[in-house]
């Protein structure tokens, strides 16, 4: 009776989701509220906390709170320190979460909010939540490792250094997709330029303030630069409105372009204390407070969902990007549903402070929870905008045209009645001269969460100044990223350029040290130039190439934990894993074929360079090329996406067959080989 | 784990956990714990500054080149 009367409450929490789902799920043709889609994804994510993350703790991994973790072993009130659960798990979400799921879903709702929604439940319950569980298990076990030496240990060196050379390529290719989110959000804005390029003078000041006027005083002068950053939004408004000054912070994507490469070497050259340090502050902040702003204001506003749950372009051939519901929207929507990133993040400082084990847990899986629901109200606030501006907003200008009259008529024809006014009006609303061709998804979001917002707070005058906060929101955390990122790649390269050359090992040597920073900021550099100059936007080539890499590191990711659960002689509960490794290996690699060998030249890349490369040949100029150098760089850059794709699809493929050995070594084994830190119990201080 | 008991301990709790969690987000861990930490196992040797606390944590977290996610 008792045991009944337990999950009694559970059963009321499902049948509600369930009827919520339903809900959306059966809505046809009647606009319906978010609010269903909101209760819809958290009772799907108490359920699914309850019962199935309940199963991987107790029945697949038998995680131990009697098992000394690492934090209590190594403790140095520094790197290793015991930390209450809620306290890590708000660090762990702030080091999860970023702009990948607030873009991704934005991208996806061309197809109407409902594959997007179902994919990020789906995903998140069985395979994101699932990777970082168990990866930060899997650390916590073995003293904190990071993922490249868990490899290394668990599959042999080969694997590992293949999985630490695809992580480099990777990042190369986020660091690139995320400066373009920038470049597409900025060009031909004075507001958002001045406001952006504001944030670094600014962090700038907080750098010397902590350092020199009063170290070490992080609240207080967090608090000063977010005065400050407000201050520079306004001061935006008065540039943009200022005939002197708006076209000196008005710039088209080609020298944004420059201005952020020089911008990448020179940050990521400074100490880290002067600009890096001070910077993350004011984004980390800024996001947590956005974060859930966004969340108030989606309850408090319960907006309609304008988009239809489907739209025709869930058949393929979206304006937004090509290809079809599968596998592209199982890579457009990485982040929020699985993330291969986040295998980094859960065997980076996280295992390191675990209290007790049993916390990896909530911190792992409840952690990647909040992530997919990040992404649910991006998704939220992108479906609640006018689908005709949607689709002005994210159609590369080569599709749809260039003036409001062009576009509105282009996109009527679609279906989403829209009339040229509407699409002046909402720029004017937005305090921007133009929304057309605004892909990237980072504009879209900001209009969607002007939306909400404003009707909390404000109403119609302070529309613009809630777009322009939401694009300084994400600049601000995707600069952090382009910083760090480089120095971390530049680290990377450092120690794979050391193999060869060992004067390049040395991190205290200047010229070693440039040259690396150097090389790393030309390979996001050449990457975001050829994103912009793109005449389908530069999202249509380079989002599934980060999509497919970051979703090919959470099947590496778990394709370690199936190794671990055979090694543990857990047999029968691999599936847990293999389940999620496999469609992720399915996804990527049908994705990755697609976009090399597809006969459609949308999709793929070599199709393309043919197209083009056929023009060359017989002279004909193809637009939007204007010269046939152009057409030979369109030729050249498609071989190389080309090339990378079939990269990424090696690194994965040969981690594949380390796994199978790894799994068919373990199974003939009569007993556990797997390779832990050895048992030592709490000390009876903290056993509880 | 501490226990909790009235509301001025449980508001106390939550806003020092608040506080804690808001400096662990930017990798700076608590300086109260450290300072217990070396109290307990290194009596000898002098725990640093604050602000040298502070300095050595930024350099930890911001200087060995680690990646953000997207």
């Amino acid at each position: 009776m008792h045991s009944i009367r337990r999950h009694l409450v559970w059963l009321v929490v499902a049948v509600i989701g369930a009827f919520a789902l339903g809900t959306v799920a059966l809505a046809r043709g009647e606009s319906i509220n978010a609010l269903w889609v909101v209760v819809a994804a958290l009772c799907t994510y108490l359920i699914a906390y309850r019962y199935y993350s309940l199963f991987i703790a107790d029945t697949v991994l038998g995680l131990d709170g009697k098992r000394k973790t690492p934090a209590h072993r190594h403790n140095d009130g520094l790197d290793y320190v015991p930390t209450d659960k809620n306290v890590l798990f708000g660090h762990h979400f702030a080091a999860i979460a970023g702009a990948g799921p607030l873009v991704g879903p934005v991208l996806a709702a061309q197809m109407g909010y409902l594959p997007g929604l179902l994919w990020i439940l789906a995903g998140v319950v069985f395979a994101g939540a699932v990777q970082d569980f168990i990866v930060l298990f899997i650390s916590t076990r073995r003293d904190g490792r990071s993922l490249g030496d868990l490899i290394k240990q668990e599959m042999g060196v080969v694997p590992g250094m293949i999985a630490l050379f695809g992580t480099f390529m990777i990042m190369i290719i986020i660091l690139a997709v995320l400066a373009l989110i920038v470049v597409k959000a900025l060009a031909e804005s004075p507001w958002g330029t001045f406001t952006v390029a504001a944030t670094i003078p600014v962090a700038v000041f907080m750098g010397v303030y902590l350092r020199y006027i009063r170290p070490g005083r992080i609240g207080e002068v967090s608090v000063i630069g977010f005065v400050l950053l407000m201050l520079a939004i306004f001061g935006g408004q008065a540039v943009s409105q200022s005939a002197t000054w708006a076209p000196m912070f008005t710039f088209d994507g080609k020298a944004l372009t420059w201005m952020l490469v020089g911008y990448g070497f020179i940050a990521a050259s400074l100490p880290v204390w002067l600009l890096l340090a001070p910077r993350d502050y004011l984004s980390t902040f800024l996001k947590i407070g956005t974060i859930i702003a966004l969340a108030i204001g989606i309850l408090f506003v319960a907006p309609t969902l304008q988009m239809p749950a489907i739209t025709q372009f869930a058949q393929g051939n979206g304006p937004v990007w090509s290809g079809n519901l599968f596998p592209f929207l199982f890579i457009t929507i990485a982040c929020g549903a699985v993330s291969g990133f986040h295998a980094l993040i859960s065997s980076g400082t996280t295992p390191k402070m675990l209290d007790n084990e049993r916390h990896a847990r909530f911190i792992g899986y409840g952690g990647m929870l909040a992530e997919s629901f990040v992404a649910v109200m991006a998704l939220v606030a992108a479906a609640c905008i006018d689908p005709g501006v949607y689709f002005a907003m994210n159609s590369p200008a080569a599709l749809v045209g260039t003036t409001p009259e062009a576009v509105a008529q282009t996109i009527s024809g679609w279906g989403f009645s829209i009339t040229p006014d509407v699409l002046v009006q909402t720029a004017k609303d937005v305090g921007e001269t133009t929304i057309l061709g605004r892909v990237g998804g980072a504009p879209t979001l900001a209009v969607g969460m002007a939306h909400i917002l404003h009707q909390v707070v404000g109403g119609q005058a302070m529309m613009a100044f809630w777009y322009h906060f939401a694009i300084l929101f994400e600049a601000l955390f995707i600069l952090t990223a382009v910083d760090a990122g480089t120095r971390a790649g530049r680290f990377m390269l450092q120690d794979l350029l050391g193999s060869f050359v060992p004067a390049m090992k040395r991190t205290d040597s200047m010229a070693a040290n440039l040259i690396a920073t150097f090389l790393c900021v030309a390979a996001w550099g050449y990457f975001l130039y050829q994103g912009v100059v793109d005449p389908l936007g530069g999202i249509n080539t380079l989002w599934p190439l980060f999509g497919i890499s970051n979703q090919m590191l959470a099947a590496v990711a778990l394709l370690l934990g199936t190794v671990v659960l055979f090694r543990m002689k857990r047999d029968r509960y691999a599936w847990v894993t293999m389940a999620p490794a496999a469609w992720l290996l399915l996804c990527t690699l049908t994705a990755g074929w697609q976009k090399i060998f597809s006969p459609d030249p949308k999709v793929g890349f070599l199709s393309h360079a043919a197209k083009y490369a056929d023009g060359i040949a017989q002279n004909v100029l193809i637009a939007p090329a204007k010269t046939p150098e152009a057409m030979s760089r369109i030729v050249f850059n498609d071989r190389l996406d080309a090339a990378l794709c079939a990269l990424f699809m090696f690194v994965v493929l040969s981690v594949l067959v380390y796994s199978i050995r790894s799994v068919l070594a373990a199974r003939a084994s009569g007993h556990p080989t797997v390779r832990e830190t050895p048992f030592e119990p709490m000390p009876v201080s903290v056993a509880s | 784990m501490k226990t909790v008991t009235g509301l001025p301990q449980a508001g106390r709790y939550l806003a020092r956990s608040l506080a804690q969690s808001l400096r662990l987000m930017v990798g700076l861990p608590d300086y109260d714990v450290y300072l217990s930490h070396m109290a307990r196992t290194h009596p000898g040797l002098a725990p640093m500054s604050y602000e040298a606390f502070f300095q050595e944590r930024l350099e930890a977290r911001y200087g060995g080149g680690k990646g953000r996610c997207c």
